[in-house]
């Protein structure tokens, strides 16, 4: 008897307790949600602070800082640890931060945009330039990128500009527009690859289209979309990470590429980078500090010591990123065919993407509409 | 015998389609040259690049920590379970219950777990991948025990409550004993199923770990290269090994029952349904 | 059972409570917190507005399942469901033919055949994905074999191949299972009546084997239906399954309602799938 009732109840008595939990989870959460605090004031940091306590913990893309910078940093810095975690493109790092509860980062790599929409949702703790001399290495360019104004909650890591990466020998005709790539001649059908994170995937048809990068008009925003739908059936695929590696091996012969990532450097010396005649952008990949860490001075020791020009020299040696930072680049010997050549003042013609608030969301809908039509 | 020798043609084709790839990965893997593509000469390079990459290292140990961690829960939980449900209980609800997180989806099951860590504002870490693991594992260990329970000899257990033991005595003294071959085989298909898993960790892994899978994930996403293959060539070696042991230990173990070699995660499905469907049969037999 | 009446009524009523208590407490509970709550959430987000930087805003809306209306998302789902249907099928019609002469083997060999079509199951699921690259792309195997330059990577065609190739074992246990449970003197009997092989088949061995084929097609669609590795692997995100979308709408658009909704969806498909396992089955 007593068994049958008991295994009666036992479903309703398990539904009502998951239901009454996740009501009140609801309930509890619905203040966290809201966007757009003001940088709260900052923390006292100490300048003198025992560095032996602290560890770091660090985000960035794979291969973007030298391998050895950890055992570096704990020997120069006299921090405890550091660690190094990845991640593959913005969007996953925006993941891992904004996400409930500590992300365990101290120091995050995002680029500008990114890192404006960090500081809108309280994230970041604001810049102590005190704590970063180095800070006078970079350009004075470097301290009026649009999306931060004076580096107050970003410091620049590389920066760069969004054109067609090609094979030289392969094109029929190098490309000199964004429409070569959007609507590409019969050779190059299926030989083309876009990035898909969300502002970069639309850039090309915003300025085919002769738009702002930043627009957020819906009616221009539908039109970028209907060239990107045209394009779709002519594409070898979407890829943001891997597209110099199929333009080396031969699979494309056209990918809308970051400067530093177009391989100018192979060995065959036949891909090269072509900023296309309508303009294109200024992007800044920033080094943030997360409010949430535990280790904020070891986290502005470790950005000062990148700012150092021999530890800054090594993005644009080794991965070929332009970085921001006069007496790094100085040290420089460029390569031949490298991007290098770049000066700020060139750049500074891109349009720099900054974050759009609400209107982000378009974006983000806009590429998700793109990669799902078939 | 013309028609069976036609059916040849697709039985053979499942075996080259199955191992073909795998052939190749094998080969390439002992690649002199950089493309994991174009062979060009024997060497072992890419097994000395892969025994130094602390990458590949990390993530063999988080995920040995995951699939142990996550073997104990489902192990214990699993067990309990499914003398629960097999002796306590007759709620068909619960069973389905139970045997949920082997059905759902497993991206259905991230997701849920991931907005239920966000709620309660967890920290992602190994640990919030060790209690998912924990979840579908311990469905899997229950079904199995439970076919083993369903099989035993249910008597002495009366006998033992007759002589006047409680349910926890009875269960330590002659369920547990009775049903040891069922739990360990549980719980080795718990491990296994933790170690290839990758969709939930995925989702619920921290920023700052990875398990394995999701290593090789991210390899290949970056690109092509001969120590994945490497990687690929070890793994292979150790399944292989373990599969193959374990198919001579199950041999000496039960010589009564000839169930189909184990396989994991979806394969268990395959064993739950066959054993459904006996039951079924007896019942309409009755 | 019979024991029942006998002795001690209230110890024994009070001892099964306990046992009931001791034993499916621990496990309930787990299943509770980590399964329900998390399901309830799933399908509580359904009908809340997205968070700017992901996170849950609790407003009403139907918004997600207007989203969800749009032939776009349909389509996705749609064609998750074809692409998943195909490899089903193809699955099917090479796992009968290999279960069958697997079920005719000797004994020894009966083990040695079904060890190997498990073999594979064993390594780990990316690795075998990515087999599939060197195999196919541009500069891959075949290419070189045939001294080709054909575009056989990311398209739908390699989504069904990759699929086929990391489900296929789940196709063909099943059917094995329901193959071999045959018994032969059926077969015998239909032939000594005059039937075809073909006949017996059709009228004998395959509404025997009804079940496995269902089980069977369930192991493979089920996986295949909601996977988003291997079109993102094989198919160079250019052709979505309704997995991706739900991927992205976590880890990239930071969606979390609309990615809910897509999940929600993703379980009715399945939920119906398995009604007419139940109906099919049955009638068999």
């Amino acid at each position: 008897m007593s068994r049958i009732r008991f295994t009666r109840r036992l479903p309703a008595a398990v539904a009502v307790a998951g239901l009454a939990l996740a009501v009140s989870a609801c309930g509890g959460e619905s203040s966290t949600s809201s966007a757009g605090t003001a940088p709260a004031a900052a923390d006292q940091l100490k300048p003198n602070a025992d560095l032996s306590q602290q560890t770091l913990q660090i985000t960035v893309w794979d291969g973007y800082t030298p391998e050895e910078l950890p055992a570096k940093v704990k020997e120069k810095l006299k921090v405890k640890d550091m660690k190094v975690a990845l991640h593959d493109t913005n969007e996953i790092a925006m993941t891992k931060l904004t996400a409930p509860g500590d992300s365990g980062i101290d120091v995050a790599f995002v680029s500008g945009q990114y890192a404006q929409a960090l500081n809108e949702q309280g994230l970041l703790e604001p810049i102590h330039p005190e704590l970063i001399p180095n800070l006078a290495n970079l350009y004075p360019e470097a301290t009026q990128l649009s999306y931060d104004k004076g580096n107050k909650y970003s410091v620049p890591y590389t920066w760069g500009t969004t054109g067609i990466c090609y094979r030289s020998d392969l094109v029929k005709t190098p490309p000199t527009s964004w429409n070569d790539l959007l609507k590409p001649p019969a050779w190059a059908d299926k030989k083309v690859t876009m990035m898909t994170t969300e502002r970069w995937l639309a850039l090309p048809a915003l300025k085919a289209l002769g738009y702002s990068v930043n627009t957020d008009k819906d009616e221009e925003i539908a039109k970028a979309k209907e060239l990107l739908l045209a394009q779709k059936p002519h594409l070898l695929g979407y890829d943001d990470v891997t597209f110099g590696d199929k333009l080396v091996s031969g699979e494309s012969m056209m990918a809308e590429a970051w400067d530093g990532w177009c391989p100018t450097t192979d060995a065959k010396g036949n891909i090269k980078f072509a900023v296309p005649k309508e303009g294109s952008d200024l992007w800044v990949d920033t080094m943030v500090i997360m409010k949430s860490s535990k280790n904020k001075e070891a986290a502005h020791a470790l950005i000062n010591y990148i700012l150092s020009p021999e530890i800054h020299s090594w993005a644009a040696e080794n991965i070929n990123y332009k970085v921001p930072n006069k007496a790094a680049m100085e040290q420089v010997k460029i390569a031949k065919g490298s991007l290098l050549g770049i000066k700020p003042a060139e750049l500074l013609n891109g349009e720099s993407i900054v974050d759009l608030g609400e209107a982000s969301v378009k974006y983000t809908r806009l590429s998700t509409e793109v990669t799902a039509q078939s | 015998m013309r028609r069976a020798r036609l059916l040849y043609v697709p039985f053979w084709g499942t075996y080259v389609f199955l191992y073909l790839p795998i052939a190749v990965l094998v080969v390439m893997s002992f690649n002199s040259g950089e493309s994991a593509y174009t062979y060009e000469g024997f060497s072992l390079k890419w097994y000395g690049e892969l025994a130094r990459d602390e990458r590949v290292l990390d993530g063999l140990v988080n995920t040995l920590i995951v699939a142990a961690g996550s073997t104990v829960i489902a192990t214990v939980l699993g067990t309990l379970l499914a003398v629960g449900l097999a002796r306590h209980t007759r709620s068909r609800t619960l069973d389905a219950i139970a045997l949920m997180p082997a059905v759902l989806p497993d991206l259905v099951l991230a997701i849920g777990l991931l907005l239920f860590y966000g709620v309660i504002q967890l920290t992602l870490g190994l640990y919030s991948v060790v209690l998912a693991h924990g979840l579908f594992s311990m469905a899997f260990v229950a079904a199995v025990v439970r076919t083993r329970l369903t099989g035993s000899d249910t008597s002495l257990e009366e006998a033992s409550r007759d002589l006047g033991a409680g349910p926890v005595q009875t269960f330590l003294r002659i369920t547990l004993p009775q049903l040891m071959p069922g739990i360990v085989a549980g719980a080795l298909l718990a491990f296994t199923l933790s170690l290839d898993e990758f969709v939930i960790a995925f989702f619920t892994i921290g920023n700052t770990e990875q398990t394995l899978p999701i290593v090789i994930y991210s390899m290949i996403r970056f690109g092509v290269t001969p120590e994945i293959n490497a990687l690929a060539a070890i793994l292979l070696l150790v399944s292989f090994t373990a599969v193959i042991a374990g198919q001579r230990l199950t041999k000496i173990g039960e010589r009564e029952s000839n169930r189909t070699p184990g396989a994991p995660r979806e394969a268990i499905k395959v064993q739950g349904e066959a054993d459904s469907t006996d039951v079924g049969e007896k019942r309409a037999e009755n | 059972m019979k024991s029942e009446v006998k002795a001690r009524p209230v110890s024994r009523s009070r001892g099964r409570r306990l046992g009931a208590f001791v034993f499916l407490s621990p496990g309930v509970v787990y299943l509770t917190v980590l399964l329900l709550v998390p399901l309830a959430l799933v399908l509580s987000n359904t009908v809340f507005r997205r968070g700017r930087f992901g996170g849950v805003v609790y407003e009403f809306t139907v918004e997600n399942f207007e989203r969800l209306a749009d032939p776009l998302y349909l389509g996705v789902v749609a064609n998750s469901v074809k692409i998943a249907a195909i490899t089903t099928l193809i699955a099917l019609l090479i796992g009968y033919p290999t279960a069958y002469l697997i079920a005719q083997l000797p004994g020894k060999w009966k083990t040695v055949a079904l060890v190997a079509i498990v073999l594979p199951f064993w390594t780990n699921f990316i690795i075998r994905v990515y087999a599939w690259i060197i195999l196919l792309s541009g500069p891959g195997l075949i290419n070189s074999v045939l001294g080709t330059k054909l575009e056989l990577l990311y398209n739908q065609g390699t989504i069904v191949t990759g699929l086929l190739y990391s489900y296929l074992p789940l196709m063909v246990l099943p059917l094995y299972a329901a193959i071999e449970r045959l018994d032969p003197q059926l077969r015998e009997a239909s032939a000594n009546l005059g039937a075809s092989a073909f006949t017996t088949f059709r009228k004998v061995t395959l509404p025997l084997t009804v079940p496995g084929v269902m089980t069977g097609c369930l192991f493979v669609f089920v996986p295949s239906f909601g996977n988003f590795v291997i079109p993102e692997i094989l198919g160079g995100s250019k052709s979505i399954m309704v997995g991706n979308l739900i991927r992205d709408q976590f880890l990239k658009a930071r969606d979390w309602p609309f990615g809910s909704t897509l999940a929600l969806a993703i379980i009715a498909v399945l939920v119906l799938l398995l009604l007419v396992q139940a109906w099919v089955t049955r009638r068999a």
